[in-house]
């Protein structure tokens, strides 16, 4: 099979399971946007999604995307080391028109998987997760405090809200994203082969756009999380 | 105006491809601006000679950039800091009084060490033998207007023709990928009428060669475009990627 067997095939994998990852950040934020207006328009999503077969689905789907995009990344780049052979330069400059980002993809891949592990665990594992278990009421705040882990504003309150630690870990994790986007997105088109000599600085100009765009917006709305929390006053811990 | 210099060289010598290599210093000096930079090792292995020394092995040919012999990789650079120019198209006034410069050979698992400096870059030719031409019976001069070509394309395929297969496109790449090499070797042909015939084919060939031989993965870094003494762009590996993956959709 061609698709698994030829260096092309493989990178279209990785170029079409990133495409997908961007639509879903897309989708992400559109939702978090509703949240920045209003903490019962996000609970009214979060209870549209909640563990729905459907909502499931899609993060069964989700999930496959991320493993396909990682596990390609990863065999990549052992057969990219393989292929530079077992002498290494004395002397890299990087040459000039060379982005960062686009030899450090892995690294910042890395990165980005790591923070999903913290934001897997303040979030999906409360809520989705926890439903999926059987868990109709979970604990919050102090411990003893317990919301529905469909109450998605409560979360992002409780987690943002005058927390400066994750505020600046999460626009860390944006500023990681930025880099990856930057070249991953107009990499994956010149990989399913859009391009030409006409097109190639107008799709590393959009896609420093989609990069800004995404990463801007999830950074702006965290801060108004922190500062705020959730639009329409809902409060997390009552009594805290 | 064009000065002598005394320069330090760190040069890898390797006595074989399974030998382990190493770097070796040696000093120049009074070595004119005005040198090219092979006729520099020339005088370097010259001195060696006279010191009862082993002279560095290099790979060299026309020595007007056009060959694609030449192939140091000088101070962190495929054909080192010129742009647009093959190795033996440098000259001494790109380098200083005192600088030191660092010498090696292409390093990719594609293109074993020979010696010294001298790669063996067979791996390229065996890539043009799996489809880098066209089957056609050639019977009596035609017509030069006979076919006609857009101007546009023409000039496309002429640019990718300008590839001289010198390697310094895997050298650069930190995935020692070959992408650029083959898609200008695909473009050249299948811009044009007469190549289109076979393009399928070819593109599949040429591919299933290269991944055979070890050459990496494209990651479009660019490096490969940034060092390109021939200046071949890198859209040619995106219609690449076109003509190997609606070939491969087809069959």
């Amino acid at each position: 099979m061609w698709l698994l067997n030829s260096s092309i095939g493989k990178k279209l994998i990785m170029s079409v399971s990133g495409l997908f990852l961007v639509l879903f950040l897309l989708f992400h934020l559109s939702m978090n946007v509703a949240a920045a207006f209003s903490g019962e328009a996000y609970n009214m999503i979060c209870s549209l999604l909640g563990a729905n077969w459907y909502a499931v689905a899609a993060t069964l789907v989700l999930a496959a995307g991320v493993v396909i995009h990682f596990l390609y990344a990863v065999i990549l780049t052992l057969q990219n080391r393989k292929a530079r052979g077992n002498d290494r330069y004395a002397i890299n400059a990087r040459p000039k028109g060379v982005e960062w980002a686009s030899q450090n993809m892995l690294v910042l891949g890395i990165i980005i998987i790591l923070f999903m592990v913290l934001h897997f665990s303040q979030f999906w594992y409360k809520m989705m997760f926890a439903e999926l278990m059987g868990n109709h009421m979970v604990t919050l705040c102090d411990g003893t405090t317990t919301v529905s882990p469909q109450d998605g504003a409560a979360f992002i309150n409780y987690y943002f809200q005058g927390n400066i630690l994750n505020t600046v870990l999460y626009l860390v994790w944006y500023a990681a994203l930025w880099f990856h986007l930057t070249h991953g997105f107009w990499s994956a088109i010149q990989t399913i082969g859009w391009n030409n000599t006409i097109w190639m600085n107008r799709w590393i100009c959009i896609s420093k756009i989609v990069a800004t765009v995404i990463c801007a917006v999830f950074a702006i709305i965290t801060i108004v999380f922190y500062l705020n929390g959730v639009g329409g006053g809902l409060v997390a811990c009552p009594g805290l | 105006m064009d000065k002598d210099i005394n320069i330090t060289l760190k040069v890898w010598r390797q006595k074989g491809p399974k030998e382990k290599g190493q770097f070796e210093t040696y000093q120049l000096q009074n070595i004119n601006q005005g040198t090219s930079f092979l006729e520099m090792l020339d005088i370097l292995n010259e001195q060696l000679i006279n010191e009862g020394k082993e002279p560095v092995v290099f790979d060299h040919d026309c020595r007007e950039g056009i060959c694609g012999m030449c192939s140091l990789y000088v101070n962190g650079h495929p054909h080192g800091p010129a742009t647009g120019a093959t190795t033996c198209q440098l000259y001494m006034r790109r380098f200083h009084d005192g600088e030191t410069i660092t010498i090696e050979p292409w390093r990719s698992a594609g293109f074993p060490v020979i010696r010294d400096l001298m790669v063996d870059r067979y791996a390229y030719d065996k890539i043009i033998q799996a489809g880098g031409f066209v089957s056609v019976n050639t019977g009596g001069v035609p017509d030069a207007n006979a076919t006609a070509i857009p101007k546009a394309d023409a000039d496309l395929a002429m640019d990718a023709a300008a590839c001289i297969g010198c390697g310094a496109c895997a050298a650069a790449c930190k995935n020692g990928s070959a992408m650029l090499f083959v898609s200008a070797k695909v473009s050249q042909l299948a811009l044009l009428p007469q190549g289109k015939i076979e393009a399928a084919r070819r593109a599949k060939a040429m591919v299933a060669k290269m991944d055979e031989l070890g050459f990496g993965n494209c990651t479009n870094t660019r490096a490969c475009e940034m060092e390109c003494p021939k200046n071949i762009s890198v859209s040619n590996i995106a219609r690449l990627n076109r003509e190997f993956i609606s070939a491969k959709l087809k069959d």
